[in-house]
């Protein structure tokens, strides 16, 4: 196909053109952009969690009246709900991976250190490791003499009473690797205050914050032998086999009413759940990308078809006299193709430039990564498919209209 | 001639009904998309307390020890219990309030009702008169009911509802935590958004249903809620333990009447902290901000990003089907370059011919604002559908509805400026030899 004949009859539209050109390349920008935000999203939603999730239920109770030894009560409830069939393991935890509600401390390696190194979460909790299912990767558990009670340790934070206070942890691999790169974190020392240096005895190969907004910190997780008492804040998380998941949870909250009727459950609920509902606003804002980009690419489209009818309308002279010297339908056909894939062009090649300038713009205010290269390709293969789909119609009329139209005067 | 012109651009419009389809639909979108997402920005970037909020200000000073200062760094979100009490005692400002959110077991009289928890704000007395609360029955309680540790609850109409059928219930009895209390007064619907004194919270959709004098929180060992931060070798308080000194855990609010006022509290804030430094408690050069409301609602920056994005983007969406317009709008003028040329040989001045086509553009843009209109609402209904805890938040008012007509207008003439400056530049002769 000669595209010279095509330059010169565009030129004589050249602000119909650039119209339409203006168009694509905004549509494309957008487009890219918006596809690359959708799999940012997509990615965070799939973020791992480091837990058996479809095994998990979480559990929180709330006594009006505070027991009177919180921690013999906690020892009951537990007592409890090991005995409801179908629990393979229960633990009590301060938080729960995505549970967004996070208990956290700024870790220095050395305690006279001016600025903390990282900020990481901090799970306390009796039976943790096996309930949630988290994988030991080298070291040791915690043991039952590790513990202490949390209130002892609170107390001796302001005292310095270093009995009551814990010595050893476990972190994730990916904050030894943080901290000490390509070393073997095992025997080292983080430090929360200045008086609580605690020892790594054992690497877990992932177990996410409760508060992972921000993907390259979500793994940087502790768990510590802090032993709590019952409190509304305390969740039970129960281990069971995904499809016993419902009639434990109903069982298990029967039960800790039957102990005590006057309490009141405040969480009740499946780790799906909790996952859920902490990547909700991803989930609505990936579906409000589709949408956008749908509307847009249906637009530019609706667009094309417009701009091409009327082009046709107004050539069909023209496009008799072709067809009367001897082009066939095929070559009439062709023309509006190639017209259009020229317009096409252009505009993609202008829209890649503005993805960029849009993507720099988004990584400034909103800390977002670079547009990876490939979306250029496929933005541009899209927009080209849209723009031949869009224009087939009206050259299916130009190649219709029937040669004797030239000795026609309209 | 307006009516006159009108009536072209309707038959006009009507002779090709598929294009003017497409353009009343490409506007109506573009607009139903901004302006479901600017409604949405709008609502949640509003001023909580219109009127009163310009004269509330957050007071933050720095107490933390002197690890890790850096001269620029802004002091923390919250006061410790020391710093609080010396401030609320201090009475420098027109009124003060202590504060903190936290949750209560409500222990029902009624047999059919268990027990159950209700969000609620610990605060000393100013809190009501500061910030306008309207009060359904009765009023809150004063600054001696404070120090006497009182027995006083304020519920909200929601709670009154539940609890006491909707009647006055001042006076009557209500048992909470295993104490009992005296209901003083009872809120009417009152729901400040953004929740700007406690955004520990979540910044949207929060209400308290109780509130109850600080003091006598910290008495009965109340459970809290919100956000320690500690430093040293504080630790953030567990059960019935509260924080230590060395943490920052509670919101404290002042009213200063006018500017001259404002700056004097500055002053003070910078006072009480030298003289702080003076007695060993503070290590740090005073370090103070005094933010009124507006201002601390962005340099918490609570509107989410998403969707300052999402109205970024449905802009782009509303630039690409206003470009799409302008493009078809100049194909079906040019169209008509013969008629044009007729009008124009019969006498019509340019200026004549460009009125008429941006009276023809001018009902585009009416249509295409109406369809917005109706797209607008149908967006914010799905938002409404979303998770998220400002969802429910998202509705039209006055002044959006208006900007929806104005924008839309606005748009669409500025699209059709082109196209028609264009079809006028037709030589008339031109078109009406060659057909």
């Amino acid at each position: 196909m000669d595209i010279l004949p095509i330059l010169s009859t565009l030129r004589r539209h050249k602000l119909t053109s650039w119209l339409l050109i203006l168009e694509i390349a905004l549509t494309c920008a957008i487009v890219c952009n918006a596809v690359f935000l959708i799999g940012q999203r997509l990615q965070r939603m799939d973020m791992p969690s480091g837990v058996a999730e479809h095994e998990l239920l979480q559990i929180q109770v709330a006594d009006v009246m505070t027991p009177s030894n919180p921690y013999a009560r906690l020892a009951e409830d537990i007592a409890v709900l090991r005995q409801v069939p179908g629990v393979q393991s229960v633990a009590s935890s301060n938080q729960v991976p995505f549970g967004n509600s996070s208990s956290n401390a700024n870790i220095r390696l050395d305690p006279a250190q001016q600025e903390r190194t990282l900020n990481a979460t901090t799970y306390f909790g009796e039976n943790l490791s096996q309930t949630l299912g988290t994988r030991l990767v080298s070291g040791r558990d915690l043991q039952p003499d590790d513990f202490v009670d949390v209130e002892a340790a609170l107390k001796a934070l302001g005292t310095g009473d270093s009995k009551s206070l814990p010595h050893v942890t476990l972190i994730t691999q990916a904050l030894a690797e943080r901290l000490w790169p390509g070393q073997n974190p095992l025997g080292r020392i983080i430090y929360l205050t200045p008086v609580v240096g605690l020892r790594v005895v054992g690497v877990l190969d992932s177990l996410a914050r409760p508060n992972a907004y921000d993907t390259a910190q979500a793994q940087y997780t502790t768990v510590m032998p802090l032993r709590m008492g019952a409190d509304k804040d305390l969740s039970y998380l129960i281990r069971t086999r995904p499809e016993d998941r419902a009639n434990v949870l109903a069982a298990a909250l029967a039960a800790l009413k039957k102990a005590d009727p006057q309490r009141v459950v405040t969480i009740k609920r499946s780790f799906d759940d909790v996952r859920q509902k902490f990547f909700q606003d991803d989930r609505a804002m990936a579906g409000m990308l589709v949408g956008v980009i749908v509307a847009l690419l249906i637009v530019t489209a609706l667009g094309i078809v417009g701009l091409a009818s009327f082009w046709v309308a107004q050539r069909r002279r023209m496009i008799g006299v072709r067809r009367a010297l001897g082009a066939t339908r095929a070559n009439i056909l062709h023309y509006f193709q190639t017209e259009n894939f020229l317009l096409a062009t252009i505009g993609i090649a202008l829209g890649m430039v503005l993805a960029y300038g849009i993507n720099l713009f988004l990584m400034l205010h909103y800390e977002l990564p670079r547009l990876p290269a490939v979306y250029f390709p496929v933005g541009a293969i899209v927009l080209w498919l849209i723009g031949q789909v869009a224009v087939l119609g009206p050259a299916m009329r130009a190649a219709a209209v029937p040669p004797v139209v030239a000795t026609r005067s309209v | 001639m307006f009516s006159y012109y009108l009536d072209l651009a309707l038959r006009s419009l009507r002779r090709n009904k598929a294009l003017t389809a497409l353009m009343v639909l490409a506007i109506a979108l573009g607009i139903g998309a901004s302006m479901t997402t600017l409604t949405v920005l709008h609502v949640l970037s509003g001023d909580p307390l219109p009127g009163r909020s310009a004269q509330l200000y957050y007071p933050q000073i720095d107490p933390q020890d002197i690890k890790g200062m850096q001269p620029d760094k802004e002091p923390p979100d919250q006061v410790t219990l020391i710093d609080g009490m010396n401030l609320l005692h201090a009475k420098r400002a027109d009124r003060q309030a202590l504060m903190s959110g936290g949750s209560v077991p409500i222990q029902p009289l009624q047999s059919s009702l268990d027990p159950f928890y209700v969000e609620t704000r610990y605060t000393t007395a100013d809190f009501f008169p500061m910030f306008g609360t309207p009060f359904l029955y009765g009023h809150g309680w004063n600054a001696a009911d404070d120090e006497a540790k009182a027995r006083d609850v304020v519920i909200a109409k929601s709670l009154n509802d539940k609890l006491f059928a909707g009647a006055d219930s001042v006076g009557r009895t209500l048992r909470m935590a295993g104490a009992s209390f005296r209901v003083v007064g009872v809120l009417d619907s009152w729901q400040p958004n953004p929740h700007f004194y406690d955004l520990n919270t979540g910044s949207y959709a929060y209400a308290e249903q109780v509130f109850l004098p600080f003091q006598t929180m910290l008495d009965l060992h109340l459970s809290r809620n919100g956000s320690n931060d500690c430093w040293g070798n504080g630790g953030g308080g567990s059960g019935s333990i509260l924080p230590s000194d060395d943490c920052v855990w509670l919101q404290f609010w002042v009213q200063l009447d006018s500017a001259a006022k404002a700056a004097a509290y500055r002053e003070f804030l910078v006072h009480y902290s030298q003289e702080q430094k003076v007695l060993g408690r503070f290590q740090r050069a005073p370090n103070v901000r005094l933010r009124n409301v507006m201002q601390w609602l962005r340099y918490q920056m609570v509107v989410p990003d998403d969707v300052r994005l999402q109205t970024g983007l449905a802009f782009g969406f509303l630039l690409v089907c206003l470009v799409n317009t302008v493009g078809l709008m100049l194909a079906k003028f040019m169209r008509r370059a013969a008629e044009l040329g007729v009008r124009r040989a019969l006498g019509a001045s340019r200026r004549a011919l460009f009125t008429q086509l941006l009276v023809e553009s001018g009902v585009i843009g009416l249509f295409g604002g109406i369809g917005g209109l109706l797209l607008a609402l149908f967006g914010l209904w799905l938002v409404r559908q979303r998770p998220s805890a400002y969802a429910a938040l998202a509705h039209l008012d006055i002044s959006m509805l208006f900007t929806t007509f104005v924008l839309a207008l606005c748009a669409t003439l500025l699209a059709g400026l082109l196209p028609a400056w264009r079809a006028c530049q037709i030589a008339p002769a031109l078109q009406l030899k060659s057909n």
